[in-house]
């Protein structure tokens, strides 16, 4: 329950971060996107705010090692820039540019009851599950391969 | 045209970076948004009562700032469906696939000065900034 109640905080908090500091509207991303036309460079201050925070706020909590509430840390393994990252960046840049949303906002402002933020989440999820189910076939066709030689 | 609040924007980034160093030092977990949300419509998931609780806050932000007087305006969304279902999928495919969005590579992995991050955050905020450019600029707007 400790668990729960401190992944609610967190939420929250960040919750109020971007809608204070505007990252919810998605004519602010893409107005910082513009950078030969209406440019607002809000995006860059709030990521500078953010990494501020979070740099010093995440080694310690490295150096800690043990966390406050849950059992253990888990930190990303993967280390290698390999296609799928690049890829999947290029692929996810072009959906955040063309509509100014990426994912936390996007769940955000379900909050609304925007029809289209609605509409949006749910293809995002698609996106997703498509991708889940794409990675446990080739895993399949891995295992299958290296069972019959 | 959006007005920049240099003061309103570091207030907010302070307290997203404060979130995921508290989701880190509490929980031991790293505050990457698509990852969460992907995992809980995953079925492999086991740790989905956690990432409930956190997107169920991130929702739960408005409704409090809502009380206190500044409710979160509907944002503009473009008027064909086909572009709000395309950047819907465009924005699941690309997050999964790279595992991670901008909190999770543009924020967490960047303060921790993971090269995976670094990279992936130059890539999709170029590929958007020509997205941008495209449909702004360079289709007679």
């Amino acid at each position: 329950m400790p668990v729960i109640i401190a992944a609610f905080v967190c939420g929250l908090v960040f919750g109020c971060g971007l809608q204070i500091s505007g990252m919810t509207n998605t004519l602010k991303i893409q107005n910082f996107l513009d950078l030969f036309g209406t440019w607002d460079p809000s995006l860059a201050v709030t990521m500078a705010a953010a990494l501020a925070f979070a740099a010093p706020g995440l080694w310690y909590a490295r150096r800690r090692g043990r966390p406050l509430v849950a059992a253990r840390i888990t930190w990303p393994s993967k280390n290698t820039i390999d296609p799928p990252l690049w890829i999947g960046s290029a692929i996810f840049g072009v959906g955040w540019g063309l509509i100014g949303l990426c994912p936390g906002p996007a769940i955000e402002n379900l909050v609304t009851r925007s029809p289209q933020i609605a509409v949006f989440v749910i293809a995002m999820a698609i996106g997703a599950t498509a991708i889940d189910a794409w990675r446990m076939r080739a895993q399949r066709r891995i295992t299958e391969a290296t069972s019959t030689t | 045209m959006t007005e920049f609040e240099p003061l309103r924007a570091a207030i907010g980034g302070a307290l997203i970076g404060l979130a995921a160093t508290l989701l880190m030092l509490l929980n031991g977990r790293l505050a990457g948004i698509s990852g969460i949300f992907a995992d809980i419509i995953s079925p492999g998931t086991r740790e989905r009562s956690w990432q409930l609780a956190f997107i169920a806050g991130l929702i739960g932000a408005p409704l409090l700032s809502a009380l206190a007087g500044y409710p979160l305006p509907v944002p503009r969304m473009p008027e064909s469906w086909a572009a709000v279902i395309g950047g819907g999928l465009l924005v699941g495919l690309g997050t999964r696939l790279a595992n991670g969005c901008t909190s999770g590579h543009g924020i967490c992995g960047n303060a921790l000065l993971r090269p995976r991050s670094i990279a992936a955050t130059l890539i999709f905020m170029a590929t958007a900034i020509v997205v941008v450019w495209i449909v702004r600029h360079g289709m007679g707007g």
